[in-house]
C-alpha cells in the first residue's frame, strides 16, 4: 500500500457568518451562487467544495486573485482556520480531531508558515524570530541558538542574527521569515504570497532560492500566489481558484495547453509557452520511413525537451525533430509547423 | 405623596459594620505590611546624601530625555533641599511608590485581562468609568472606615485612584498588537500565556509604559490629598499651611510638590527615542 498523501484536503467547505450550517446546507442542496447566499443568508462562501492529495514533497500551487479563498484555504491546514464542513488530514492523521495542545505542537514541529508580510515579531533579534518555534516547546537556549544559526545558513544570512528585523531589507526580512518556517525541520511549508510584496528582481531571487530549499530538503509545500507567473516557475502542479472552488487542478502544462474554462484561458494567454509546452505534448506518432530518414540527421530531442530548446536546434538546421525515449529509442516527431503553431497559439 | 428612600444609607452602614467585624485580622496585616514597607523605603531612600540624589537623577534625566530635562530634575530637587523640605519629599516619593507599584501590580494584569476577555471589559469598563469620575476626596471615605487614620488609608485610597491608568494602558496596548504577528505566534504552536508573555506584552509595552507614567502622577496628586487622613510627608506642610492661614508655608510647600512632581514625571517617562522600530 503507497503512503498517505502528505496533505489531504476532502470535500473542505467555509462559510463565514452567524447562519454559516444554513446557509451550506443551501448552497448544497439547491446550488444557488454567493450573491443568493450573501443575500439570504448573510454569509460568505469562502471555500467552497475542495478535494486535493498531495504528496510527500511535491510543491503545490493555489493560484487565484484576492477574495478567491485561497488564504482562507491555506489556513485550514494548519487550522488557523476550522473549516464548516470537510476533513483534512495531513499524513493521513485527521487534524479536526486534534485537542488544542497536540494541535500546538503540530503546529510547532510539522508545519511552517510564512506570511505575505513577513510578521517577523520586531521586538526580538533575528535569531530568537527564527527559533520562536522552538523556543515555545520548550527547547533551551543553546540549542535554540545552534539551530537558528544553521538555518540563517541555509538562507545566506549568517552574521544577521543578533540584529532586529526593522534593520533588514524587504527581501532579507522574508528570508528571515522562511527561514522561521524551516527551523523546526518541518514536514510541511505553507506559503501565503511570501513574495508577491517584494520587487520583481528580488522576487526571482528569492523563488530561486526557495526552489533549491524545497528540492533539497524535500518539503511538502501548499504555495499561495495571485502570480501564474510564479506559480508556473515553482509548482509541480497548480490550482487554479475562483469563488472559492479549484476550477482546474494540473500540471503548468495541462493547464496552459488546455484552459478548462474562459477564465483560466484568459488568465494564461498572456503567459509565454517558452519554458512550459514540451515535446511530448507536440510530437505525432512516427511511420517507419520517416523514422530512418529522421535517424540519420541525429536530430533528436526527449519528450520533456521544451519549446525554447526545440526552436534553438531548428532554427541552427531547420527541419523536423525526432522525439526520442529514455532508452535514446524514437517515439514521435515534432514538425515545424507544429513548432510554429505551439508558439502563435 | 411619600416616595420610599432607598436604603442606601442602611444598606452601607451594613456592609461596613460587616466589613469591620470580620476583616479585622485582614486589615491588621495589609496594615502591618504597608507601614513596614514604608518605614523601610524611607530609611532606603534617606541613605544617600541629597547631592548624590540630585546628581544621579539629573544623569539618569540626561540619559533618558537629554539636557533640558536634566537641568529641570537638578533645579527641581535643589530647591526642595533648599527649603530644607528634603525630609518630607522623600516621605513622599515613599508612599508615591507604595501605592503605585501596587496599583500597577492589580492593573497591569486586570488590562491583559480586559484585552483578552470580551465579557470582562464589558464588566469592568463602566466600573473603571465611575472611578474615574469620582471626586479623589471620596477615596478616602472608605479607607479610613476600614483601615482608621495614617499612612495606610492613604496609600490604599492612593492606590485605587491611580488604578484606571494602567488598566486602560494595558488593554489598549494589547489590542493593538497587529493581528498578523498574533496570528504568526499562533502559527508557531504558542499557547495563550506564551502569547501574552513573549508577543502581546512586549509589543504594547510602549502604551504600558505610558500608563506607568499615568500612574505615577496620579499617585503624587492623590498622596497630597491622603495628607488629609494623615499620610505623611510635602503634603502635611500644605495641610498645616492651610489650617494655619500661613501663606507662605503653603507657597513652599506647594513649590516643593510641584518640583517632586517635575522629577517623578521626567525619571518615570519612556525614553523619548523609540529604539528599534516598529511593525510595518
Amino acid at each position: 500500500m503507497s503512503p498517505p498523501p502528505a496533505i489531504e484536503l476532502k470535500d473542505v467547505w467555509k462559510v463565514f457568518g452567524r447562519r454559516a450550517a444554513e446557509a451550506l446546507s443551501a448552497v448544497r442542496s439547491e446550488q444557488i451562487g454567493k450573491d443568493e447566499v450573501l443575500r439570504r443568508y448573510d454569509c460568505v462562501v469562502a471555500v467552497a467544495d475542495v478535494s486535493v492529495a498531495i504528496a510527500q514533497g511535491e510543491i503545490f500551487c493555489i493560484m487565484g486573485l484576492s477574495g478567491s479563498g485561497k488564504s482562507t484555504l491555506l489556513r485550514h491546514v494548519n487550522r488557523l482556520v476550522e473549516p464548516t464542513a470537510g476533513e483534512i488530514r495531513i499524513h493521513g492523521e485527521d487534524i479536526g480531531r486534534k485537542s488544542a495542545g497536540a494541535l500546538r505542537e503540530l503546529r510547532a514541529r510539522k508545519i511552517g508558515m510564512v506570511f505575505q508580510h513577513v510578521a517577523l515579531f520586531p521586538h526580538r533579534r533575528i535569531w530568537e524570530n527564527v527559533a520562536f518555534g522552538l523556543e515555545v516547546r520548550g527547547v533551551p537556549r543553546p540549542r535554540r541558538r545552534e539551530v537558528a544559526q544553521e538555518t540563517l545558513e541555509l538562507v545566506h544570512l549568517s552574521g544577521w542574527g543578533d540584529r532586529y528585523p526593522a534593520e533588514l531589507s524587504g527581501g532579507m526580512q522574508q528570508r528571515v521569515g522562511l527561514a522561521r518556517a524551516l527551523a523546526a525541520d518541518p514536514d510541511v511549508l505553507l506559503m501565503d504570497e511570501p513574495f508577491s510584496a517584494l520587487d520583481p528582481l528580488i522576487r526571482r531571487q528569492l523563488q530561486d532560492q526557495f526552489l533549491q530549499l524545497a528540492s533539497m530538503m524535500k518539503k511538502t509545500t501548499l504555495f499561495i500566489t495571485h502570480d501564474l507567473d510564479e506559480a508556473i516557475r515553482l509548482g509541480h502542479r497548480i490550482a487554479v481558484m475562483k469563488d472559492g472552488r479549484f476550477i482546474q487542478t494540473g500540471t503548468a502544462e495541462e493547464i496552459v495547453l488546455t484552459p478548462a474554462d474562459s477564465y483560466v484561458a484568459e488568465f494564461v494567454r498572456g503567459v509565454s509557452r517558452l519554458k512550459i509546452v514540451r515535446a511530448h505534448s507536440l510530437m505525432r506518432p512516427l511511420d517507419a520511413t520517416e523514422a530512418i530518414t529522421l535517424d540519420a540527421t541525429a536530430r533528436a530531442v526527449d519528450g520533456d525537451a521544451d519549446l525554447e530548446r526545440m526552436i534553438r536546434i531548428v532554427a541552427e538546421s531547420p527541419g523536423p525533430l525526432l522525439v526520442v525515449d529514455a532508452d535514446n529509442r524514437p517515439i514521435g516527431v515534432v514538425s515545424e509547423t507544429a513548432l510554429l503553431r505551439a508558439i502563435h497559439e | 405623596m411619600d416616595i420610599a428612600t432607598i436604603p442606601l444609607r442602611e444598606w452601607a452602614e451594613a456592609t461596613v459594620l460587616w466589613c469591620t467585624s470580620h476583616g479585622g485580622p485582614l486589615f491588621a496585616l495589609v496594615t502591618g505590611s504597608i507601614d513596614r514597607l514604608d518605614a523601610f523605603l524611607r530609611a532606603a531612600l534617606r541613605v544617600p546624601p541629597p547631592a548624590l540624589v540630585v546628581l544621579a537623577a539629573a544623569l539618569w534625566a540626561l540619559w533618558r530625555r537629554g539636557i533640558p530635562a536634566a537641568v529641570a530634575v537638578a533645579l527641581g530637587l535643589l530647591l526642595i533641599w533648599n527649603l530644607a523640605l528634603w525630609k518630607e519629599a522623600i516621605d513622599t516619593v515613599s508612599l508615591v511608590l507604595i501605592a503605585a507599584g501596587l496599583s500597577l501590580a492589580i492593573g497591569i494584569p486586570v488590562g491583559i485581562l480586559m484585552a483578552e476577555s470580551a465579557t470582562a471589559r464589558s464588566l469592568i469598563t463602566p466600573i473603571l468609568d465611575y472611578m474615574q469620575t469620582t471626586p479623589a476626596f471620596v477615596y478616602l471615605i472608605p479607607s479610613v472606615l476600614f483601615f482608621g487614620i495614617g499612612t495606610v488609608p492613604g496609600v490604599l485610597a492612593t492606590m485605587m485612584f491611580a488604578l484606571p491608568p494602567p488598566i486602560r494602558a494595558t488593554m489598549l496596548g494589547i489590542a493593538n498588537v497587529p493581528p498578523p504577528l498574533i496570528e504568526a505566534g499562533n502559527a508557531f504552536g504558542a499557547t495563550p500565556l506564551q502569547l501574552i508573555v513573549r508577543v502581546k506584552l512586549p509589543l504594547a509595552l510602549p502604551y504600558v509604559s505610558v500608563g506607568v507614567n499615568q500612574c505615577i502622577m496620579m499617585s503624587l496628586s492623590m498622596v497630597v490629598i491622603a495628607s488629609l487622613v494623615g499620610a505623611r510627608g510635602l503634603g502635611t506642610k500644605v495641610v498645616e499651611s492651610l489650617t494655619q492661614a500661613d501663606l507662605a508655608k503653603g507657597i513652599e510647600a506647594g513649590l516643593a510638590v510641584v518640583a517632586t512632581a517635575i522629577t517623578l514625571d521626567l525619571l518615570s517617562r519612556p525614553r523619548s527615542s523609540a529604539g528599534r522600530g516598529s511593525y510595518t
